[in-house]
């Protein structure tokens, strides 16, 4: 892991990013290891809480996270059909710490999600621990940390942020 | 004249040949939503907040309840206080922050400072003020006029002349005695609020948080997560009856297939979470025998409590609460209650439970919000498509969870309100 830049990050969350915005989910997943979590918290928590004891909005192991990704891809995912149009921004990418096996980054998210004339927006920060896996990098966390005061007015996160 | 005056009910009611019609401008008018807020929430009990989020002297909560601004506080002595969060003054909000410990409440707009109690302590500038300034008691932080708990269930109601919130509550007491008695040290909101909105009317969340009729299509994907989880769910098919609990508060009590952390167990949970499950149990026996054991642990409640509670005893139990800001627009806000006492594997699965279902992130909320909003926006066609249908489960004697009493019960309830109290 010592060989890999903030532009090698950069370029595999902007592809990251895309995945999401093309509603390539099953793609997107292969993105993760296979003890993956992703994590959304509520906003009144502490950013490092844990799901086993604070109520988060999203608190996904690999099997939830599949199950998340074959539901989204279902008609019957009503939330999300048709599917929103959407587009995940990232920024303020960095390299908080690195480990023989593990980078953790950090980076800032803009997320427009738009259907039925309704335009929301989605704002806050990512922290990732990325590992490398056959010589690629693969998400092992994802935990997402909204700035806004709880969903509001957003009112659902029925998107993956 | 609007077309609110020149209505005097919304709905339209015919038991003989089982029609239950609600109008959709109930859902739409504006003046309907200011005769709301004058006749039910200025005038019923409204939840503020449970007991055990602030445990000590000292804790407070700031809130929103009913269109006010309120401050939740234990006092030195341990009492709870619930106030209006404004500077007897000039006005300003006391305290800005959402929760926290405290010795005294300090306005800083001039500095005036309050205690647990809201008593006005001290302000910058006293020997300008009348000597026997602070002894009059009419600069003090002021108290909601009735503020009543049941089980460390707390509500504040803005008409001084209302009937006691037992007396309110009626039978919903028994259900909430049921829900507190899962627990053998009491309940505790767990940490995590989950704040979010709908681009909806309040009353089709109302009616949405006691819907059993709509579980099989809009949550179609939820069911096929729970078939797909390792090991599966237990062999109890949903079955069970809606009661009609007076004064515009309602019930569903029925069996379902997903695990209980107080107390059904689920092929999934494995032979640990069977052990940790046969403990509950027993305890549950030991403490209110075999009958009312099963009834806690084995069966499911959506409790709504006129006119704007839900507190759901289902796969995880919810406090969620909610507020129109508009005739197309509500804040909601809900919570996790858990026993005290409970171990980490049965908090861990509890929470787990109550995010895939219950959750704005979850595998049903967004659909719920999804299906509510399109009603909203179906309701802009209410000029010529004027009524909602609600008859289902009509002339039987004992209507199903997925029949529609519980909703013609907030209805004729919210109607009686709205149109009968103004006449």
């Amino acid at each position: 892991m010592q060989d890999i830049s903030r532009a090698d990050i950069e370029d595999f969350l902007f592809t990251e990013a895309d995945l999401l915005d093309e509603w390539r989910l099953p793609e997107w997943l292969e993105l993760f290891t296979e003890d993956a979590i992703y994590y959304v918290p509520s906003t009144d928590v502490a950013p490092d809480s844990s799901p086993d004891k604070n109520l988060f909005y999203v608190a996904d192991d690999r099997f939830r996270l599949s199950e998340r990704v074959k539901r989204l891809m279902k008609r019957t995912a009503h939330a999300e059909f048709p599917h929103s149009r959407t587009r995940h921004l990232v920024s303020n990418v960095r390299i908080r710490n690195r480990s023989d096996d593990e980078i953790e980054v950090g980076s800032s998210f803009i997320t427009y999600r738009t259907k039925d004339g309704v335009t929301d927006t989605y704002f806050g920060s990512h922290r990732y621990r990325l590992v490398a896996e056959n010589g690629r990098l693969r998400i092992r966390e994802k935990r997402c940390l909204l700035d806004s005061e709880g969903l509001r007015t957003q009112g659902r996160v029925s998107i993956i942020l | 004249m609007n077309a609110f005056q020149r209505m005097n009910t919304a709905l339209m009611v015919d038991e003989s040949k089982q029609i239950f019609k609600v109008s959709r401008q109930a859902f739409v008018d504006p003046d309907i939503l200011e005769a709301e807020r004058a006749q039910i929430f200025d005038k019923c009990w409204l939840y503020l907040g449970h007991s055990s989020e602030i445990p000590k002297p000292g804790d407070f909560v700031t809130r929103q309840v009913g269109g006010r601004t309120i401050l939740f506080a234990r006092d030195a002595k341990g009492t709870l206080r619930a106030m209006f969060n404004t500077c007897p003054h000039r006005g300003a909000q006391v305290c800005r922050e959402k929760r926290g410990n405290a010795k005294s409440f300090q306005c800083f707009y001039h500095g005036w400072v309050f205690g647990l109690d809201g008593a006005l302590r001290s302000q910058p500038g006293e020997a300008s003020y009348a000597p026997d300034f602070k002894e009059r008691g009419t600069s003090n932080m002021q108290q909601v006029g009735r503020f009543e708990g049941y089980r460390d269930f707390n509500f504040i109601c803005f008409d001084r002349n209302a009937v006691s919130l037992d007396e309110y509550l009626g039978p919903v007491k028994e259900y909430l005695d049921v829900i507190a008695d899962q627990a053998e040290t009491g309940m505790t909101i767990v940490g995590g609020t989950q704040e979010y909105s709908m681009r909806a009317n309040w009353k089709l969340l109302t009616e949405n948080s006691i819907d059993g009729y709509h579980a099989l299509t809009t949550h179609a994907t939820y069911f096929d997560y729970l078939k797909a989880t390792n090991g599966g769910l237990a062999p109890v098919p949903l079955d069970g009856a809606a009661h009609d609990l007076g004064n515009g508060h309602a019930v569903l009590e029925y069996k379902a297939p997903w695990g209980r952390p107080v107390a059904q167990w689920i092929p999934m949970w494995g032979e640990d979470g069977k052990a940790e499950i046969d403990r509950l149990y027993q305890g549950l026996v030991q403490r209110h025998g075999e009958a009312r054991a099963k009834r806690i642990a084995l069966y499911n409640r959506n409790l709504f409590v006129f006119p704007n509670l839900v507190v759901n005893d289902i796969m995880a139990v919810t406090i969620r609460t909610y507020y129109p800001l508009a005739p197309d627009f509500m804040n909601i806000s809900a919570w996790a209650l858990a026993p005290r006492e409970e171990t980490d594997w049965a908090r861990k699965y509890r929470l787990y439970n109550f995010l895939e279902f219950l959750g704005p992130g979850g595998f049903a909320t967004p659909d719920d919000v999804e299906a509510l909003e399109q009603c909203q926006r179906g309701f802009r066609n209410s000029a010529e498509a004027q009524w909602n249908d609600i008859s289902k489960g009509m002339g039987k004697a004992t209507p199903s969870y997925d029949d529609e009493l519980q909703m013609r019960a907030f209805w004729s309830n919210w109607n009686r309100h709205v149109f009968q109290a103004s006449a």
